[in-house]
């Protein structure tokens, strides 16, 4: 215990200090000249103490302190995973699927708002997930894609009046136009190259939607969009169709999960398929996906439109519950905030990815008051995930070696 | 054709910015082929760096009495306090992922852009942090083009800057191990050259000089914001991509082609899709010619 | 018998997922030149990066001039004396001949000395004076080879650890490669040599060691070696 301690200790006081002293100087001195220390010690003390907790628990553990909670618990796991195992995953499945129905007639505004948002970041999530996890080619500029959603509903609405649900299938293939049209020049890079491109494509998309004012109207957006409706027949006064919004969010709710359940079974079934195959044959090892007789241009460029389709679909779902839309929701950080969800879930693993944007949108929540610190701890954890669990909470069960991994 | 002489110092002005900062991209992608995505924050952290301690000289009153003085030793404690940071970031982000894959590194390097821009944002306020300028203020006119002196200072002070660099990296010993490091880590560890304090070393420059082009950013327009790092990052990145990656010479005509695309472009062209043509001629040189103007031997395990 | 030089206890290594090294035990003595015969993949090279430091000891020991090097890092070993030319000769190659040389001996700090060293190397290996502005890519395999040898003995080692010399070269120049490291041990020199070329490399060694998938399968005088009929039919092709 004591030796353990020492060790990681010495470290870790040290990491802090270098900390201290690298905030000490940027944090204490405000430009007016004076001098203050609370705001850089009320920061550091907040990552000293959560690093602290990490350490503290990594010791307890390492030093088999931690035994008289961690066996108990890992015979309890066990045996509630074999449990689970003796349950056929579709009851499972139906389990989750039955609460996911009856979750707005339990639950309030408030819960059914972050639950959309949960959804509609699972379409996110698991679109990227393909252009990422599957095809192993990242992606900065994914939200263009959302963006690109986003706008052909509220254009194609408060232009033409054209409805929500007609307007969807437009959405997707206008993304997925996007994606190829951003994917097509990017094919013959790998690796890094692309991830800088995708991201400058992605600048570019908010760049355009930002200043063509005559189209999108600029940075303040576009107002007043539809939400999504159903027709009814009516028979008061005759036959007619009657028009229904859909302005209740618990209806709203419903839209979300159903795209969120097509995008999982989509996503399912493509990563099993042909397709799925060849994607990560590419992914592991591109060269000798080619050689094998993979078409890779075409599967890559297929990559990039799949992942868009879900990306345009949860975005005109977007733009139909915000009734509005403007540039400032599709900014890089919403592209990093994704493919945080992707990573620290796990790429290429569905459950995983769904863990990944539950803990991004509801832990914020459950800790509203550290809301400023969201993307600190994000960007934070992303780079902690990489040193210690690069797979991600719950990682894919057929991901091999990335070929780059290889060379020396 | 006054106006095209006066966009062509302006463009010379933000293209020697540009290429300091592009210099630090090329060098770190040199020896670990890694696009450094936080490097765009330690721009940012140096124009906070030199507000702070020009506001605090201001405080104590010395940059009346030794303006210059004040301002030279502002510029070398920040870069030295980057150069700080950037190591420290380096030892924790990166070093412990020296054999994972590019992807994990990339994704490392993204989450500490974003944790160092946030951190700033949360100590620093998200307003604008003026600069002081009336020492910067002036300038003198040939005919009918005008310079202003922070123009002349800036690029005086890039020029030298890139020629030490160049001096550094192809005349010394030093600059031998870094170019050793960079083209074979495991040859240059049998000769006895470490490449752990070889890659420290190369963070610590690339921050010091993205740290000095923060300061004569922030001189230069005034003022320094929290989210300062990523729109400059990514052109200086272009501008790094344009000259060859790993290439120091590139890095420096791809800053100065870079900032001259971009003043010409919003003066002819349209000022509001100025931040574009950056990326366009990213995205086309990667397209058309991957190893750049300059580089000649990326070869194809290295992208 | 003199104190070994580096000696190997039962060493164990990694590549990657795949066990290279199962438990390779070998000695060097002072101004041998010891051979290591063995076919592809057997653990030669991953043997010689172990003793660099490249690669991590999972089990046993190694032990340079008495003391154990196991976990010191590569850049500490040089300035013990310990030096190697790797596999496919490594060189720098977008740096001129002469800077290669000078990285040879990056840890010493006497620049006459460095500079009559140098010297000497060209005296050595004339062609490398002709070519010394000439960026280390532009030469030929033997030139390599001999930029290699060059730039190793610029750290003035004690023992050199060279790794299949004569790979991809002309059988001119390997006869010329092999006449270098037998003079190269007469001035002093200890040489552990890897090759593929097991004849040639067990006519130029005292001592040899044969190595099957990581595992040492016979030691013995060279002469010995290559009288063995087991030997002469498994990598000498008779």
């Amino acid at each position: 215990m004591i030796r353990e301690c020492k060790k990681v200790l010495k470290p870790f006081v040290l990491g802090l200090l270098w900390l201290l002293a690298l905030l000490w100087p940027l944090l204490g001195i405000h430009p007016d000249g004076t001098l203050s220390f609370a705001n850089a010690f009320q920061v550091w003390l907040y990552i000293a103490a959560v690093a602290f907790v990490c350490v503290f628990l990594y010791v307890l553990n390492k030093s088999g302190n931690l035994d008289f909670a961690a066996r108990p618990a890992a015979v309890l796991h066990g045996r509630v995973s074999e449990a689970a195992g003796r349950i056929p995953a579709k009851a499972w499945i139906g389990l989750l699927l039955g609460f996911a129905l009856i979750y707005p007639q339990i639950t309030g505004r408030y819960e059914q708002d972050v639950a959309i948002n949960v959804l509609i970041y699972i379409c996110l999530g698991l679109g990227l997930n393909i252009v990422i996890g599957l095809a192993g080619m990242l992606d900065l500029g994914y939200i263009a894609f959302y963006g690109v959603g986003a706008y052909s509903y509220a254009l194609l609405n408060t232009n033409f009046g054209i409805s929500f649900w007609f307007s969807l299938p437009f959405a997707a293939v206008l993304a997925a136009l996007a994606g190829c049209i951003i994917g097509y020049p990017t094919l013959r890079m790998r690796g890094d190259y692309l991830a800088i491109v995708t991201l400058g494509f992605g600048e570019i998309v908010r760049l355009i939607l930002n200043n063509w004012m005559t189209l999108t109207n600029g940075p303040n957006g576009i107002l007043g969009i539809d939400p999504p409706s159903f027709y009814f027949l009516s028979f008061d006064g005759g036959l007619s169709f009657e028009h229904l919004y859909l302005k209740k969010l618990h209806y709203l709710y419903y839209i979300a999960l159903f795209l969120a359940v097509f995008t999982i079974i989509a996503v399912r079934r493509l990563n099993f398929s042909r397709i799925g195959r060849a994607w990560e044959s590419i992914r592991e090892d591109e060269t000798a996906a080619e050689l094998m007789g993979v078409n890779t241009f075409l599967l890559k460029l297929l990559a990039y439109a799949m992942g868009a389709v879900f990306a345009g679909l949860a975005g005109a779902f977007f733009s139909a519950r915000m009734r509005f839309v403007s540039p400032e929701s599709f900014t890089f950080l919403e592209s990093a905030l994704v493919l945080a969800m992707v990573v620290l879930g796990g790429m290429a693993s569905i459950p995983g990815i769904i863990l990944g944007v539950m803990a991004l949108i509801v832990l914020p929540e459950v800790f509203r008051e550290f809301e400023l610190y969201r993307m600190l701890a994000v960007g934070g954890a992303m780079t902690v995930m990489m040193v210690f669990k690069p797979r991600g909470l719950i990682p894919a069960k057929r991901v091999g070696t990335r070929s780059e991994e290889k060379e020396g | 054709m006054e106006y095209f002489i006066q966009q062509f110092i302006n463009g010379i002005t933000l293209g020697g910015v540009y290429a300091l900062i592009a210099l630090g991209y090329t060098m770190v992608y040199g020896v670990i082929q890694l696009i450094n995505f936080a490097h765009g924050e330690f721009f940012a952290a140096g124009g906070y760096m030199g507000v702070i301690l020009l506001a605090y000289m201001t405080g104590a009153g010395y940059l009346e009495t030794h303006p210059f003085l004040c301002i030279a030793g502002a510029g070398v404690l920040t870069m030295a306090y980057t150069a700080f940071l950037a190591m420290g970031v380096e030892r924790m982000a990166y070093k412990p992922l020296r054999y994972a894959s590019r992807l994990s590194l990339l994704v490392s390097a993204l989450g500490m852009s974003i944790f160092l821009s946030n951190g700033l944002m949360l100590t620093q306020g998200v307003f604008d942090k003026p600069y002081p300028s009336e020492l910067t203020h002036g300038g003198f006119e040939i005919g009918p083009i005008s310079v202003g002196y922070l123009q002349v200072i800036i690029v005086g002070m890039t020029a030298v800057l890139l020629v030490g660099l160049n001096i550094l990296v192809f005349k010394t010993r030093i600059g031998m191990a870094m170019r050793a490091t960079a083209q074979d880590k495991i040859m240059s560890s049998l000769v006895s050259i470490s490449s752990n304090r070889i890659i420290a070393l190369t963070f610590a420059i690339g921050a010091g000089l993205a740290a000095c082009a923060g300061m004569m950013t922030g001189f230069y327009y005034g003022s320094v914001r929290y989210d300062m790092g990523f729109v400059p990052g990514i052109k200086a990145f272009a501008a790094a991509v344009l000259g060859g990656i790993g290439n120091i010479t590139g890095a420096m005509l791809g800053g100065v082609i870079i900032g001259m695309v971009e003043v010409f472009g919003a003066a002819y062209i349209s000022g509001q899709y100025k931040d574009v043509f950056a990326f366009i001629i990213m995205i086309a040189v990667l397209y058309f010619k991957p190893t750049g103007i300059m580089g000649e031997n990326v070869d194809d395990t290295r992208v | 018998m003199a104190a070994p030089l580096l000696e190997l206890q039962d060493v164990h290594a990694s590549y990657g997922s795949i066990k290279a090294l199962k438990g390779i035990s070998l000695t060097v003595y002072p101004g041998e030149i010891v051979a290591m015969i063995g076919a592809n993949g057997a653990g030669k090279s991953t043997t010689l990066m172990t003793i660099c430091g490249i690669v991590q000891v999972q089990k046993g020991d190694i032990f340079y001039r008495g003391t154990s090097i196991k976990g010191t890092p590569p850049e500490t070993l040089p300035p013990l004396g310990l030096c190697q030319v790797p596999e496919g000769r490594r060189i720098f190659p977008r740096l001129t001949v002469r800077e290669n040389l000078e990285l040879g001996a990056f840890y010493r700090r006497e620049r006459t000395a460095i500079d009559r060293d140098i010297d000497q190397a060209y005296s050595f290996f004339p062609i490398l004076k002709e070519r010394r502005n000439q960026q280390g890519g532009t030469l030929s395999g033997g030139e390599q080879q001999m930029l290699a040898i060059a730039r190793a003995l610029m750290s003035r080692p004690k023992l050199l650890l060279m790794d299949e010399p004569s790979l991809g070269l002309a059988p001119k120049i390997v006869q010329k490669i092999f006449d270098i490291i037998a003079e190269i041990n007469k001035e002093g020199t200890t040489i552990l040599l890897v090759e593929q070329n097991a004849n040639l490399a067990l006519q130029t060694a005292q001592r040899g060691y044969v190595l099957e998938t990581g595992a040492i399968s016979m030691e013995d005088q060279a002469a010995t070696l290559l009288d063995n009929p087991d030997i002469r039919k498994a990598y000498l092709g008779e």
